[in-house]
C-alpha cells in the first residue's frame, strides 16, 4: 500500500516538476531577466532581500520517516555545529530531535523530526522583550543573537520546546552558524543556504526523502501542491499559530 | 590652600597625566598587519571612522532582510584581514588585525564570541556579488 | 491630631552594624554567584531547556510581587484617606522600593547576557509583556520616589494625594503586567489564564503587608521606639484578610481547572502526584502560608501576640516563596502537550515530568537580592526621616481608649 503510494507520489512529482521548469522555460522566454529568475524562487542575487512573496515551509511524510533514524539530526549538527556542549542532558542544545509517537488505543507507532516549526503568528516573536525573536519577510522565524539578552520567555512561550539556550562557551568549530553563550537559539531553516538557493541541510540528508522544502506561497512548487492535496497537519493547530512545518501521516 | 596653590596643583596633575599618556603611546604603536588583498572596500580613512557602523548595518541587513552582499560582511573581513606574514590567525593572536587597534584603544569586542575570527571555507561564504 | 515627629535612627550601635554586616555577606555571596554564572555560564546552574526560569526567578518576582504590595500601606493613607496610616506611609514607600530594586537585580543579573543590559533599555518590543514590564519596573521606582517626596517634604504635602493615586495605580498596573507574564503564556496549560494578574495582585497584598509587619516591628524593637499595639492590630487583620482572599482565588483557579477536562493533567500533577510540587503546594502554600497564618491572625488566643503575628508574617513570606515555586517552576516541569492522543518519547524528555534541582549559585543570587532589600531599607531609614520617632496608641490614634475598649 504505502508502496504503491510513494511510487504514485514520485511519479506525479517528477510530472510536477517537468511541468513547472517547461512553465518556468515559457515564462522567462517571455519576460525579463529578474521576473525570469524570480519565477524559479530559489536563486535569488545576494543583494535582494527576502521578501514575502514567498513563505517557506517544510513538509515532513512520517509515513517515509524511520524509528530510530536521526540522520536529520545529525546533518543539523554537522552544519550548525552545536551537539558537543559539555553539560547535562537537560541542558544540551536540541534546534531538531526525533519524536516517536505511539498511539494510546490502537498502539499504532509514529516516528518524526521536531524542530521551531516558523509559525506564521509565532508566540515567541510576540513575547521576546527585545525585538531579538522576530519574523523574516519570507517567514522564517529567527533570533537575533546581536540583541537577545538571554530572558529565555521565548523558551517558556513555545508550544514546540523548539528553542534551546546556550548554557556554555561555544566551542567553534567548522560550522557557518555563530553561536554563542548566554543567547537562545533555534532552527533557522538553514537560512545561509536558503538565501543560496540550497536545501536546509535536514532535507539533504534523508535518505527516505521524507522531508519536502519549498515555497508554500508559490502555487506550482512542490510542498504547495502537497499540502494542497493530501491531508497534512499542524501541530497544535488548535493555537492557529499558522506553522509552516506541516505533518502527514500522524 | 590659596587658589595659587590649587592652580599649582592643578597643572601638576594634568601635566603628570599628559606625560604617561605620552609615554605609553611611544611605547605600544599597534603594528597593523596587512590585508591579504590588493585593496580594501572603502578607503582606510574611511574604515578606521566607520567600519563599526558598516559592520552594524550590514549585519542587520544580513540579519532581518536576507541581504547578503559581500562588500561590509565580517566573513569577508577576516577572508582579507585575519592573515599575519600570509598565516591565518585568529583573534587569540595578539597580532590579529582586529586585536592590535581594540587593545590599543582598549575598546573591548564582543563580535568573535560567536563569529569566525579566521578565514573561512568558500563553502561557508555567501555566492559572489552580482555586479550591476 | 497632633503632628507627628519623625526622625533618622541612630545607626551607631554595634548590632547595627553587624545586622548591615551580615546583609553584606549576603549581598556579597550574591554579587560572588551572579560572576561565576556568568563567567561559566547556566550550566552550572539547576537550570536547563526544559526548567529554564528556576530559582532567581522565584525569588525575583516574589520580591517585585511584595514591593508593589508594601506600598499598599501607604495608598491606605493617602489614596483612601485613612489618617490612621499615615505615619506608616513614609516606611510604606521605601519598602516599595527596596522590594523591587532588590528583585529586579535578580532578575537583570539571572540574564544570559547581563552586560547587555543597555539592549533592554534601547529595543523594545511593544507586544511583549515583558518588554512593558521594563518601563513599568523602572517607572515604580521613580513614581514611588515623587510620592515619598511629596509626602516627606512639608511644602508638597499638598500634592501627596495625587502623587499616592499615581503610585498606587502604577502599582495595580505593575502588578497586573507581572501577573500576565505568566497569564500571557497559550503555550503552557498551568499558566495560559487572565486569573494570573489579579491572582498576583492579591498575592502581592499579603506578601507585602506580611513584610511591612516584619520591618516594623523589627526597626521598632531593634531601636527601642515605641509602637503601639493598635498600629500591630491593624496591619494584622489587614494580613488576615489578604491571606483568605489569596486561598479563595487559588481554589477557584483550580475549581476552574478541575473543570476543564485539557487541565486534568495539571491538576492531577500539583494537587496529587507531583511530589515536590504537591507537598510545596499543600505544605507550604496552603498550610504554612495560608492555613497557620489566618489561626494565628484570627484566633482568639493569639490576639494580644505581638510574636504570633511576627510569626504570621514570617509564615506568609515562606508559604509566598512556596506558591511562587509551584507557581514557576511547576508550571514548567510539566511536558508539553504536542500530540494529544499519544504517548511521546524523545531523547529530549518529550511526554515526561522535567526535572529541576536549584544549585546554590541561583540561591545565593535569590538571597543577594533580598539582601539589597534589606540594605536599602537599612541604610535608607539611618540617611532619611522615614520612621516616627513614636508610634505609641496615643500618638497615632486619636480615638486609642475607645478602640482598645472595643478589643
Amino acid at each position: 500500500m504505502s508502496e504503491h503510494q510513494e511510487q504514485e507520489m514520485e511519479g506525479g512529482l517528477s510530472r510536477r516538476q517537468f511541468v513547472s521548469a517547461g512553465a518556468a522555460v515559457a515564462v522567462g522566454a517571455v519576460l525579463a531577466p529578474g521576473v525570469f529568475l524570480h519565477s524559479v524562487a530559489q536563486a535569488r542575487s545576494p543583494a535582494e532581500g527576502a521578501s514575502n512573496y514567498q513563505r517557506w515551509g517544510l513538509l515532513i511524510d512520517t509515513n517515509k520517516c524511520r524509528t530510530g533514524c536521526d540522520d536529520c539530526v545529525s546533518a543539523c549538527k554537522k552544519e550548525n555545529g552545536w551537539g558537543n556542549e559539555q553539560v547535562r542532558d537537560e541542558q544540551k542544545v536540541q534546534w531538531i530531535r526525533k519524536v516517536d509517537l505511539k498511539e494510546h488505543h490502537t498502539g499504532r507507532e509514529v516516528s518524526l523530526p521536531m524542530m521551531c516549526q516558523h509559525c506564521a503568528e509565532p508566540p515567541c516573536v510576540d513575547v521576546c522583550p527585545t525585538g531579538a525573536s522576530f519574523k523574516r519577510a519570507d517567514g522564517i522565524v529567527l533570533v537575533d543573537k546581536h540583541i537577545c539578552i538571554g530572558c529565555r520567555y521565548c523558551m517558556m512561550a513555545c508550544p514546540y520546546k523548539a528553542r534551546s539556550f546556550v548554557h556554555e562557551d561555544v566551542i567553534h568549530g567548522d560550522a557557518y552558524m555563530p553561536r554563542g553563550k548566554g543567547t537562545v537559539e533555534s532552527c533557522t531553516l538553514c537560512v545561509h543556504r536558503v538565501d543560496k538557493g540550497q536545501n536546509p541541510a535536514c532535507v539533504e540528508s534523508c535518505k527516505e526523502k521524507a522531508m519536502t522544502f519549498g515555497d508554500l506561497n508559490d502555487p506550482k512548487s512542490e510542498i504547495a501542491q502537497r499540502v494542497s492535496q493530501y491531508a497534512t497537519r499542524q501541530i497544535r493547530a488548535d493555537l492557529k499559530l499558522n506553522p509552516g512545518v506541516r505533518y502527514e501521516g500522524i | 590652600m590659596t587658589a595659587q596653590h590649587a592652580l599649582r596643583a592643578f597643572l601638576t596633575l594634568v601635566l603628570a597625566g599628559w606625560v604617561t599618556a605620552s609615554a605609553v603611546a611611544e611605547v605600544a604603536h599597534p603594528v597593523i598587519p596587512k590585508g591579504k588583498g590588493e585593496r580594501c572596500v572603502a578607503d582606510t580613512s574611511v574604515m578606521r571612522r566607520n567600519h563599526m557602523q558598516l559592520l552594524k548595518h550590514q549585519r542587520d541587513e544580513t540579519m532581518h532582510n536576507g541581504i547578503r552582499t559581500e562588500r561590509f560582511s565580517l566573513v569577508g573581513c577576516m577572508n582579507c584581514h585575519a592573515y599575519v606574514n600570509s598565516q591565518p590567525v585568529s583573534i587569540k593572536d595578539e597580532r590579529h588585525f582586529c586585536n592590535v587597534c581594540h587593545q590599543y584603544a582598549a575598546v573591548k569586542i564582543d563580535c568573535f564570541e560567536c563569529h569566525a575570527s579566521t578565514p573561512q571555507p568558500v563553502s561557508a561564504a555567501v555566492a559572489p556579488e552580482a555586479h550591476p | 491630631m497632633k503632628v507627628l515627629d519623625y526622625s533618622e535612627i541612630e545607626g551607631r550601635s554595634g548590632s547595627y552594624i553587624g545586622w548591615l554586616a551580615l546583609l553584606g555577606v549576603f549581598l556579597a555571596l550574591g554579587g560572588a554567584a551572579a560572576l561565576t554564572m556568568e563567567h561559566y555560564g547556566h550550566a552550572i546552574t539547576g537550570m536547563n531547556n526544559q526548567v529554564v526560569w528556576g530559582m532567581p526567578h522565584v525569588f525575583a518576582v516574589f520580591l517585585i510581587v511584595a514591593a508593589s504590595g508594601a506600598l499598599n500601606v501607604a495608598s491606605i493613607a493617602s489614596v483612601f484617606g485613612k489618617s490612621f496610616y499615615k505615619p506608616l506611609a513614609p516606611l510604606s514607600g521605601l519598602l516599595a522600593i527596596a522590594l523591587l530594586v532588590g528583585g529586579l537585580a535578580v532578575l537583570v543579573l539571572d540574564l544570559g547576557r547581563p552586560d547587555r543590559l543597555i539592549v533592554a533599555m534601547t529595543y523594545y518590543n511593544f507586544k511583549s509583556i515583558f518588554a512593558w514590564n521594563i518601563i513599568l519596573y523602572t517607572g515604580f521606582i521613580a513614581v514611588v520616589y515623587v510620592y515619598l517626596w511629596m509626602m516627606m517634604e512639608r511644602r508638597f504635602n499638598a500634592h501627596t494625594k495625587k502623587a499616592g493615586v499615581a503610585a498606587f495605580s502604577w502599582r495595580l498596573i505593575l502588578t497586573t503586567g507581572t501577573g500576565s507574564i505568566f497569564g500571557f503564556l497559550v503555550a503552557r496549560s498551568a499558566y495560559d489564564t487572565a486569573l494570573m494578574a489579579p491572582m498576583f495582585i492579591i498575592m502581592s497584598l499579603a506578601f507585602g503587608t506580611a513584610i511591612y509587619l516584619v520591618t516594623i516591628i523589627a526597626a521598632y524593637r531593634w531601636t527601642g521606639r515605641e509602637l503601639g499595639f493598635s498600629v500591630i492590630a491593624r496591619l494584622r487583620s489587614l494580613l488576615g484578610t489578604f491571606v483568605a482572599a489569596v486561598l479563595l482565588i487559588v481554589a477557584i483557579y483550580h475549581l476552574t481547572n478541575l473543570y476543564i477536562t485539557q487541565k486534568h493533567d495539571v491538576e492531577r500533577f500539583i494537587l496529587a502526584d507531583g511530589g515536590v510540587y504537591t507537598a510545596l503546594f499543600w505544605v507550604g502554600q496552603v498550610f504554612i502560608g495560608g492555613v497557620l497564618p489566618l489561626w494565628l491572625c484570627w484566633h482568639k488566643r493569639w490576639q494580644s501576640s505581638v510574636t504570633a503575628t511576627v510569626v504570621a508574617s514570617l509564615f506568609v513570606v515562606l508559604g509566598g516563596l512556596a506558591q511562587m515555586y509551584v507557581i514557576i517552576i511547576g508550571g514548567q516541569v510539566l511536558p508539553l502537550e504536542m500530540f494529544p492522543g499519544f504517548d511521546v518519547t524523545s531523547g529530549f524528555s518529550d511526554g515526561q515530568v522535567a526535572r529541576y534541582t536549584p544549585s546554590v549559585y541561583e540561591l545565593f543570587l535569590g538571597l543577594g537580592g533580598v539582601a539589597i532589600a534589606g540594605l536599602v531599607v537599612s541604610v535608607g531609614v539611618k540617611i532619611l526621616r522615614f520612621l516616627p520617632v513614636s508610634l505609641a496608641d496615643s500618638a497615632v490614634d486619636p480615638h486609642v481608649k475607645s478602640a482598645a475598649g472595643k478589643q
